[in-house]
């Protein structure tokens, strides 16, 4: 790792101005909990002459749970989302996401921010061999995209934007001085890129400050599952999150998110306009899944994911109440 | 040692509590008596706390990275970037000038792995040629670590790139680019490593090694009943311990001192006087503590040649401490496998023929074999063997907790299990027919079975696939077994001093499995103390010679010379006191910190008192480890093999999500043997990381290389998958009290017999489960589906 300032931020404007002055030769680069950077620093990634900790600039850490929705700050941190009652009760597909991140020493320091503006953990892309010496041609992709695979096998890494996709959250994006824009969460996300220094739309010198939840209606049913490999800690194989708008016992409209399966998280929207009109049970559970995967365009050694797309998908449907 | 006169004792052996008989047995003249049963002494066979623990919690004990000396400088590695290439130029001119910079060393030959027997053209390479992405090749020692990894950007090497070739199955191919131009040898060095010498070589493959191989092969398969035949495949595994292998190297003109994270101080001692051609007298090599060694970490390696060598230009001490990928990548892993095994059994489930032709790559090195399971573990007539060393340009093997051992069992145990299944027998009662070894320890692994099918309710066991639903539950038992290994000159020292002080010294070292706290359990015992009364000392070449911390032989070899040294010190002192008690020495007795008669235990001295009053101001006594009293089956240097040997059974419970490859370990119940068990929570201890560490390699841990580059994709310990805290299953030991009249403690080893059963065991109730066989390594989610769908 190189040596590096750092400047401890004291508001949003500040934060925006430092990080406008980033150049190729000297990048600025903005720290929340620190833990996708310091990975990336680690491997020699990411080379900041100066880091910009926004973790001093107070109440961006902040849930507000009202009748129009849910605003969430940036620097509100996994374990706060886990732990929190009203996000557990009304938006438990993304306590279940926060929940299921990573181990509880990370969720402590990660924050939202940097949860949905985290690198891909494509073992290329982790691999400074890959940036600096040679090309990464991704031939052990069995941690892979199956869908949309085309242009790059990377996923992005996030397992909080599967639920908050589902719950159809918009991001508040901030360039100091008032200049401000919002924008939806399924525009924000861009497919990963090893040529590019992040994958998202944010622009240089731009901080995420707020996450916001449309509110949940009366009779919404939601579910987040993830899967994978070991328990203790570990990365998907894929992640599921289903919202289920009630009628009764009939699904009104239903939203159904994929992680890790995509280059970003995929809506299912073959399965939503299966479920849409009917009851929830083991038939429409598992026609929705088979339709979800029927596009899956698996590579040598991804196939096996498809199966337990499927399964997860099915066993998500079932488990929304 | 062997020289001593014998004299013809009558001693116990057999399993305590369930059939001791009396041996005769010609033990040397002035080995102590024998001891009666855990049950009966004071401190052996108790569950005394370990006694470093402390020191490690409060981050007290001083492992080498902790290691600071004035003046020290700080050591990266410049590695290879490239998976096999010719080195035409290396410029350090540069790095030399960078802000720092102290020394700048290039590795002149490479280690621990295999050599061509004939350099032919390479005998001419300016460099060592590269053979695996990752190679070591350079090192720079500078004030921080930091200046020392940016002087390494400044080295610029030109490399001449050749064909590579990672993975076993191609490189096993004729047409394969070779990883050597010619046939190879891997000669044993102090540092460990070594390859039957002399096999044929063609492109990459190496052998065949036919050891075990017996009878007429063809007959046995005409004999057969039954043939089942399998191919198992097993992958790398890393050692990854927690603490990666470092040094400290301190070159002075009149010694070179080596602080070690090291399985065997000697080791390092000894391959650094080899290297840098100095006596073993002028090397003194320390590790207080090691965090963790699995087999890899044996004299100085790569790493530590390098260390020296700047240590020696910079005149300064250097530390060099791997990084975690350096780690993963060039310090060892545990080869792959891929083994065709074909076994015939007659209905009564006698084995009558076992074929096995295997294949192992330890990437650049050879030793890649695949244990002695096949051929020793059971009887059969008629034996094939061939093993092939299958090379790749890929980081060199090591060895690694079982080595072979844990990839033989797992398709060997796995094999039994189908004549099992084949003949419609129970794998407890063919095991109970086949397992007929003439050894103590054959008659240990009956109760063994015994035991274990009653703890983990074998009778409950029902037929492969009975679960209807997505979810499968399964039963599945597999048996261990390692060779029972003595050290030849180990010898312990004991000083005591007038004021009471017990201290005590072996050249050994505790490599984290509690060999500081039986050696001070045994001395304990003769001199009727507690453990924590006496002060060992380990790991520093000065002291007595010990044996490696590696063969599961430290408590073997170490616990018979302590206690000859603390039981001549015991005689000595009784000698001396005897006549303030108005008694025979033979008549007193060392009891509760006490020197009392044996006929009148209120005529006493407290220990201390007694050595002052008997004018005592320093005793020095030595005992060394002789040979086992029934002798060895086989002699090799210092290793000493015993007829007899070391294993264990272990059953496993699983449970299969056959819609998602998901396979969870629920419970292992692992019944083991060791001799006598000199501290049962230690010797537990042990067992659950075996298990831990084998239900880790059978689910989840994975060296992946990518083809195109032959970098190590997951040189990490996020993407290389450990097994964590919610995968760990809940685990049951039960241990045998196996007594052997063998030595003066009995004891034996369990470090390894703890891992090779395990991945065996949970293949097995995979079977159960399911109904199929899981033949690739590891259970993945991935390997798990495709087993399923398999006809």
């Amino acid at each position: 790792m190189r040596s590096f300032e750092w400047v401890d931020a004291r508001s949003v404007d500040e934060a925006a101005s430092l990080l406008a002055a980033t150049s190729a030769t000297a990048p600025v680069i903005a720290k929340a909990g620190g833990m996708d950077l310091l990975d990336l620093m680690k491997e020699g990634i990411v080379q900041p002459a100066r880091i910009v900790n926004l973790k001093s600039i107070p109440s961006l850490g902040d849930v507000r749970l009202e009748m129009s929705g849910m605003q969430l700050g940036a620097l509100v941190t996994l374990a706060q989302i886990e732990r929190h009652n009203g996000i557990r009760s009304h938006y438990r597909a993304l306590a279940e996401a926060a929940l299921h991140a990573a181990t509880p020493q990370v969720r402590n320091a990660a924050t939202i921010g940097g949860n949905l503006l985290q690198r891909p953990r494509c073992w290329y892309f982790r691999n400074e061999h890959f940036h600096r010496i040679a090309e990464a041609d991704h031939s052990e992709h069995q941690h892979h995209a199956i869908f949309e695979n085309q242009q790059t096998v990377m996923v992005h890494a996030s397992t909080l934007a599967t639920p908050l996709l589902a719950y159809e959250a918009s991001v508040h994006l901030t360039l100091g001085k008032g200049s401000s824009r919002t924008v939806a969460l399924k525009d924000f996300l861009l497919p990963p890129s090893m040529q590019r220094d992040r994958d998202t739309i944010i622009a240089d010198g731009e901080i995420l400050t707020q996450i916001t939840v449309p509110p949940i209606q009366p009779g919404t049913r939601c579910a987040y599952h993830k899967q994978t490999e070991r328990d203790s800690y570990d990365w998907p194989i894929c992640d599921v999150a289903v919202v289920l708008q009630m009628n009764d016992d009939v699904v009104a409209s239903a939203k159904i998110v994929l992680g890790w399966v995509a280059p970003v998280p995929r809506r299912a929207v073959e399965s939503e306009e299966i479920l849409v009109g009917r009851r929830i049970d083991e038939l429409s559970a598992s026609e929705a899944a088979a339709a979800a995967v029927r596009s899956a365009t698996p590579l040598p050694k991804n196939a096996y994911k498809v199966p337990i797309l499927e399964t997860v998908i099915k066993r998500t449907i079932l488990a929304a109440r | 040692m062997s020289s001593d006169p014998l004299e013809q004792r009558t001693l116990s052996a057999g399993i305590v509590g369930d059939a001791l008989k009396q041996v005769t047995r010609n033990v040397p003249r002035g080995e102590p008596p024998a001891w009666p049963t855990n049950a009966e002494l004071q401190v052996v066979g108790k569950d005394v706390k370990r006694m470093d623990a402390l020191d490690k919690v409060t981050g007290r004990a001083r492992y080498t990275f902790d290691v600071q000396l004035p003046g020290m400088l700080y050591a990266r590695t410049l590695n290879s970037t490239v998976p096999h290439a010719r080195i035409k130029s290396i410029d350090t001119s540069q790095a030399e000038k960078s802000p720092g910079v102290r020394a700048v060393h290039v590795l002149e030959r490479l280690l621990q792995a295999a050599e061509l027997r004939d350099p032919g053209e390479e005998a001419n390479e300016p460099y060592p040629v590269i053979r695996f992405a990752g190679q070591p090749i350079a090192a720079v020692a500078a004030t921080s670590a930091r200046a020392a990894e940016a002087a390494l950007d400044l080295i610029r090497v030109e490399y001449e790139p050749i064909d590579h070739v990672t993975e076993l199955e191609d490189a096993m191919q004729a047409t394969s680019p070779p990883v050597f131009p010619g046939p190879t040898e891997q000669h044993a060095t102090a540092g460990g490593g070594g390859a039957a010498k002399g096999l044929p070589q063609k492109g990459n493959l190496r052998g065949p090694s036919k050891g075990g191989s017996r009878g007429d092969l063809e007959r046995g398969f005409k004999e057969a009943d039954v043939v089942v035949e399998g191919e198992y495949r097993t992958q790398v595994q890393t050692h990854t311990p927690l603490e990666p292998h470092g040094v400290v190297a301190d070159w002075r003109d009149d010694e070179l001192t080596i602080y070690a994270s090291t399985q065997h101080v000697l080791s390092v001692r000894d391959e650094a006087a080899d290297i840098f051609q100095l006596p073993k007298e002028k090397i003194r090599a320390i590790s207080d503590y090691t965090g963790g060694g699995f087999g890899a970490k044996y004299g100085i390696g790569n790493y530590g040649t390098l260390a020296i060598h700047l240590s020696r230009k910079a005149r300064a001490p250097v530390r060099l401490v791997l990084d975690r990928r350096e780690e993963h990548v060039s310090v060892g892993n545990r080869p792959s496998s891929l083994q065709r095994l074909k076994i015939g059994a007659k209905r009564d489930g006698s084995l009558t023929a076992i074929e096995l032709r295997s294949f192992g790559s330890g990437g650049v090195a050879a030793g890649a074999g695949v244990g002695s399971c096949h051929h020793s573990m059971y009887s059969c007539p008629n034996v094939s063997i061939e093993h092939y060393d299958v090379f790749t340009n890929a980081g060199p093997c090591a060895a690694f907790r079982g080595p072979g051992q844990t990839q033989g069992i797992f398709a060997f145990e796995q094999a039994i299990d189908a004549v099992a299944a084949r003949l419609g027998m129970d794998p407890i009662a063919l095991r109970d027919k086949i397992d007929t070894r003439d050894a103590d320890d054959v008659r240990a692994r009956a109760a063994e079975r015994r035991i274990g099918a009653e703890k983990i309710g074998w009778s409950r066991r029902r037929a492969p696939g009975s679960d209807t639903g997505p979810i499968k539950r399964g039963i599945g038992m597999a048996q261990s077994m390692w060779p029972y290994i003595v050290n030849s000159y180990t010898t312990c020292e004991i000083r005591i001093q007038g004021d009471g002080t017990v201290e005590a010294f072996c050249g050994t070292q505790d490599i984290g499995t509690g060999t500081r706290t039986v050696f001070a359990q045994v001395v304990a015992e003769e001199l009727g103390l507690h453990a924590e009364d006496v002060r060992v000392h380990v790991g520093d070449s000065r002291f007595p010679p010990g044996p490696p911390s590696g063969g599961s032989r430290v408590t073997s070899s170490l616990t018979p010379a302590a206690r000859n040294a603390a039981h001549a010190a015991a005689r000595d002192i009784a000698s001396r006191v005897a006549p303030l008690l108005n008694a025979k020495a033979d008549d007193l007795i060392f009891r509760n910190g006490r020197i009392e008669r044996r006929d009148d235990s209120k005529t006493s001295l407290g220990f201390a008192e007694a050595l002052r009053r008997a004018g005592i101001e320093t005793l020095v006594h030595r005992g060394d480890r002789r040979d086992d009293y029934e002798g060895y089956a086989r002699k090799a240097g210092e290793l000493n093999i015993s007829p007899h040997a070391i294993g264990g059974v272990q059953f496993a419970e699983v449970c299969v999500d056959t819609q998602t490859g998901a396979v969870k370990v629920e419970r292992v119940v692992a019944v083991h043997d060791c001799g006598r068990p000199i501290n049962p929570k230690l010797v537990e201890s042990q067992i659950f990381g075996g298990v831990i560490q084998g239900v880790s390699y059978a689910l989840y841990e994975d060296r992946r290389l990518d083809g195109p580059t032959g970098v190590q994709l997951n040189a990490n310990i996020d993407q290389y998958k450990i097994v964590g805290s919610r995968e760990t299953p809940q685990i049951e030991v039960h241990l045998i009290e196996l007594l052997g009249g063998q030595s003066s403690t009995d004891a034996r080893g369990v470090a390894e017999p703890a891992n090779v059963a395990t991945a065996a065991a949970i293949a097995n109730a995979f079977f159960n489960a399911t109904g199929k066989r899981i033949y690739t390594l590891p259970m993945t989610p991935a390997n798990v589906l495709a087993a399923l769908r398999a006809e």
